[in-house]
């Protein structure tokens, strides 16, 4: 008997076509399957870690980092990187940063003791935040750790902790200013314009307790206007050189903060980050013109700290997940539920994040909202995105999920899933364990009246 | 349960619903389907046809085949 070759199926799919009203980005003429990811398959990654999974590329960062460094150690003489903690705090990811030659900043006791327990010396350690109690503050001191001064009632604590030490303080000041960009951040930190910050720069220097040895600021993040960092790095230099003027003091850094965008889209963005995102170079441009334009003499030029933070790692990170279901809304559109929703993906909130179809797939594209496993209206990974058909059992690769999800994720209604590290060589190596039920019990404890019930 | 006469089906997968105006694009999966309710298939002998002629299980055969119909009601091609 003769057997008929079967043909391949596809989900069948029909879609209206506007006349007129183009797609913002463009007409989408196919999606390109993400199969690999640094070179090992995303079906053999899942099904070697589970579904989902975090999987970051240690050669993105390596080349992310040198490529931000560069951009800035060519226009600029003296440049130091160092590694904010709280964008991804994982300890692989942080020692790979340290690697390259990256110091830690620190907005935390927590992040603190992450820095000293991956060998961080405490003089490479800085500590900033609004968040520093006295136990923290004594701590910074005895390890010689740059001490950034967020409020006055900081100030005076600190006093009184060094005092009692018998110990000098390192310390910078964090200065908020108007950089002609909104929201203006002063919530932090001593303000420029009122002469805030100089009040406090002149109460550290006369009370002559600590020794100001930096000056901080961090002005927004996702900063798209490259041409605030000019109007900071001079506002900081015309500080740095007032305090020349009138104390004899030099400055030895100044610290910018983070703040440079990454490429994913933002929400409601007209333009997808890919496109629009500013590169190291236009940022290091704005910075070290200014630094070197502002009046230093050139062996007096301070060191340049940076503490990028989300720029440097968002693209390294991928989540990779499976499609649960899908179903048909009320209006007609199609709605596919993944294995992850807001729970480890807390920048879906602000990015309108890349996915893309782990396997081949059709080129016939649908409206789709994705959502996450979670069993709440707000668990909504994307409002809007054009998928092919996929189908129960699918994968999907999230891209750019590098910042903020690693540290911001929620522990709530499922666990957190493992972490996997891809080396330089190709070799997954599993950074984080996924959590069980018995982690989370554990922290927990039952009054004895509670322990027996009837039903 | 039939396709409009107003429908036309092209073989690329263009659809034009000159009653209302309206045009859409489907993919082969869907063109054939619609050539089958042009010839008056019901859901049961459309079911074993995808079952006869593609690799597919007939689970997911039956959730596509019933959301393909839902869309075509919506979208105003099937006769009331
Ligand atoms: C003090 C400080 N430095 C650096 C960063 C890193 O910022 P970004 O990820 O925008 O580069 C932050 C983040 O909020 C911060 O508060």
């Amino acid at each position: 008997m003769e057997t008929l070759q079967k043909l391949k199926y596809e989900r069948p799919v029909i879609k209206q076509l506007n006349a007129g009203i183009t797609n913002k980005f463009g007409a989408q003429t196919g999606f390109i399957p993400h199969t690999h990811i640094d070179g090992l398959a995303v079906k053999d990654l899942t099904a070697r870690f589970g579904s989902p999974l975090f999987v970051i590329s240690e050669r993105t960062i390596r080349q992310t980092y040198q490529e931000a460094y560069n951009a800035f150690a060519n226009r600029y003489p003296n440049v130091q990187f160092a590694w904010s903690y709280k964008t991804n705090y994982m300890n692989a990811v942080c020692r790979v940063f340290h690697q390259e030659g990256s110091w830690a900043e620190v907005v935390s006791r927590f992040e603190y003791e992450k820095a000293l327990g991956n060998g961080v010396p405490g003089d490479k350690i800085l500590f900033n935040g609004p968040d520093k109690t006295a136990d923290d503050h004594r701590v910074a001191v005895l390890n010689n750790s740059p001490i950034h001064i967020d409020h006055f009632d900081e100030l005076y604590g600190l006093i009184e902790v060094s005092t009692k030490l018998g110990k000098r303080p390192k310390v910078a000041i964090r200065v908020n200013m108007d950089t002609g960009v909104l929201p203006m951040w002063d919530r932090f930190g001593f303000n420029y314009e009122n002469g805030q910050a100089w009040d406090a720069i002149t109460k550290i220097i006369q009370t002559d307790k600590m020794d100001l040895v930096g000056l901080h600021c961090h002005i927004g993040t996702f900063m798209l206007t490259t041409s605030a960092y000019a109007v900071a790095a001079s506002k900081m230099a015309d500080l740095a050189l007032n305090i020349k003027r009138q104390f004899g003091l030099d400055i030895q850094y100044l610290d910018m903060g983070g703040g440079f965008a990454s490429r994913n889209t933002l929400k409601g963005a007209y333009l997808s980050g890919t496109d629009i995102t500013p590169s190291f170079h236009e940022y290091a441009e704005q910075i070290c013109t200014t630094l070197i334009k502002a009046g230093f003499r050139s062996e007096e030029l301070p060191l340049l700290i940076l503490e990028t933070g989300r720029a440097l790692i968002d693209d390294a990170g991928y989540l990779l997940g499976t499609v649960l279901a899908n179903k048909r809304l009320s209006d007609g559109r199609r709605a596919t539920i993944m294995d992850f929703g807001v729970n480890l993906l807390f920048t879906s909130f602000w990015y309108e994040h890349a996915v893309s179809p782990a396997q081949d797939c059709s080129q016939y594209a649908e409206d789709a909202v994705l959502y996450g496993p979670l069993c709440m209206n707000i668990d909504v990974v994307r409002e809007n995105v054009k998928l092919p058909p996929l189908n129960k059992g699918d994968q999907m690769v999230v891209h750019r999920v590098g910042a903020y999800n690693m540290t911001q994720w929620m522990q709530f209604i499922a666990l957190r899933p493992n972490i996997v590290l891809i080396d330089q060589d190709g070799q997954p190596h599993l950074i984080r364990k996924h959590e069980t039920v018995a982690d989370l019990t554990q922290l927990e404890s039952t009054p004895t009246h509670l322990e027996s019930f009837d039903l | 349960m039939k396709l409009k006469k107003s429908v036309a089906i092209s073989e690329n997968g263009f659809v034009f619903n000159a009653s209302r105006g309206d045009s859409f694009s489907t993919n082969p999966t869907g063109t054939q389907i619609l050539n089958w309710l042009r010839e008056g298939q019901t859901d049961t002998e459309m079911k074993a046809l995808l079952l006869e002629k593609y690799e597919i299980d007939e689970a997911t055969c039956e959730k596509d085949l019933y959301d393909f119909i839902k869309m075509l009601n919506q979208q105003n091609l099937i006769e009331a």
